[in-house]
């Protein structure tokens, strides 16, 4: 267990295991826990392409995340209510369906994108995945304050002649390329499951926000460490391993 | 405009079309203004108009350089399913607990959405009344509560015009209207002052 081949990925998801579930209750305040899912597709879909263009996959997915979290804003009028989110979706799924089933190189980098193969992570995606969790969590502590004011008092911007599009298009780009960096590492439910469900069990049993991040990033440690050794020990896919371990756990706190 | 944070000359605001008729006022500092009318004159139209939500169709609206507004709207505020304590609350605006009833001061650390309605309301209330400002914009604020609420209102309203602050406050109730309000307009066919 102890050997770079298990450390490194190990750390890898750890990195993303604490910051994800604090990412997942911000979404889940704004009402977008679909983006996480959203952004995944996407970026699966942008990993693929590059790798068909001979670019290296993981700056393909984050390009093609950062494009859509930061482009939506270009159509907020026309897409309101979740409608860009759920279109994302589809449009990264359809894209990179297609993609696997006409590209071989493809396939095979697909079903890893989807199935959630952490232990094929190595040195390099923990030097993009730890400084990279790092900044998101700060920038998630800087733009806390107003994220949570946009909720309860919507009216504090325009009363104060404040501007809230950098604050959302910042938690937008923060959000898009943590997501796609979970799915290159985790995979496009693996990432999902560690922003969905611990953010929900934060929600239900909370009494103050600032516990309510903390309660999440500890479930989503404790639930991410025991699904890594389960699935290293029963030679299973990591991403389905972590998300029952997380429903289970989710269903019974919650 | 030397006391004045606000002055208003003919203005006609709306959303998508002119929804009050022609108006002169003036906010000052340490004053309360009332606006009161039947439905549908246009009161909570031109109380957002003020705080730059509403377009200003015609007329004229100064405002004092760097004038810092507070808004409280008739919206309730969705916090159902989110984790955030009344104290929290307070933090992000800015607001003092110095003064906060005792019947929701013992409440503070409880989340909003176990509070009751009229808790809820009197303490996101509170939260924009109390947060820093020169001018607080209040739109039905006595809706939800009961007559505990409603005095301790009043008194917390007067406070703050006696620190300075200026406040306007659009009602339906005219006993309450005419109780804290320095200065009070009717708005309808023609308006005017009371």
């Amino acid at each position: 267990m102890w050997s770079d081949l298990f450390v490194l990925p190990f750390l890898t998801g750890l990195c993303l295991a604490l910051v994800l579930p604090v990412l997942g209750c911000f979404l889940r305040l704004r009402d977008e826990w679909l983006a996480a899912l959203a952004y995944a597709h996407v970026a699966a879909a942008g990993a693929l392409l590059a790798l068909i263009g001979g670019v290296m996959p993981a700056l393909g997915g984050m390009a093609a995340a950062a494009l859509a979290g930061g482009g939506k804003r270009l159509f907020a009028g026309r897409l309101a209510g979740g409608a860009a989110f759920a279109l994302l979706l589809l449009g990264g799924w359809a894209v990179a369906v297609l993609l696997a089933a006409n590209q071989p190189l493809a396939e095979q980098l697909g079903h890893s994108l989807f199935d959630g193969q952490l232990y094929f992570s190595g040195a390099a995606q923990l030097a993009l995945v730890a400084p990279w969790s790092l900044f998101a969590a700060v920038a998630l502590v800087l733009l806390s304050r107003h994220l949570l004011l946009a909720r309860v008092y919507p009216d504090y911007f325009t009363a104060r002649r404040l501007r809230a599009w950098p604050v959302v298009l910042g938690f937008d780009l923060v959000a898009a390329l943590t997501l796609a960096l979970a799915t290159m590492t985790m995979g496009v439910m693996g990432g999902f499951a560690l922003v969905f469900v611990p953010a929900w069990i934060a929600f239900r049993r909370a009494r103050r926000w600032r516990s309510a991040l903390l309660l999440s990033s500890l479930v989503g440690t404790l639930g991410y460490g025991g699904a890594f050794l389960l699935a290293l020990r029963l030679d299973q896919p990591f991403g389905p391993v972590l998300a029952l371990m997380l429903i289970a756990v989710g269903l019974i706190i919650a | 405009m030397s006391d004045a944070l606000i002055r208003a000359r003919a203005l006609v605001a709306g959303w998508d079309s002119p929804a009050t008729a022609p108006l002169d006022f003036v906010v000052e500092s340490g004053r309360i203004l009332g606006l009161t009318g039947a439905n549908g004159v246009g009161k909570t139209t031109l109380l957002s108009a003020l705080a730059g939500r509403a377009r200003v169709f015609s007329g004229a609206l100064e405002t004092r350089p760097g004038l810092s507004l507070s808004l409280q709207t008739q919206d309730v505020p969705p916090v159902n399913g989110v984790p955030l304590s009344g104290r929290e609350l307070l933090a992000l605006t800015g607001a003092t607990m110095a003064g906060l009833p005792p019947w929701l001061a013992g409440r503070i650390d409880d989340r909003l959405d176990r509070l009751s309605g009229g808790q809820r309301h009197y303490l996101t209330l509170w939260a924009v009344l109390l947060a820093p400002a020169d001018l607080v914009l209040l739109d039905e604020p006595t809706n939800n509560l009961d007559s505990a609420g409603v005095d301790h209102l009043a008194g917390v309203l007067r406070r703050l015009a006696g620190a300075g602050i200026g406040l306007v406050l659009v009602s339906h109730d005219h006993e309450f209207v005419e109780r804290v309000c320095d200065q009070v307009i009717v708005l309808g066919e023609p308006a005017h002052v009371v």
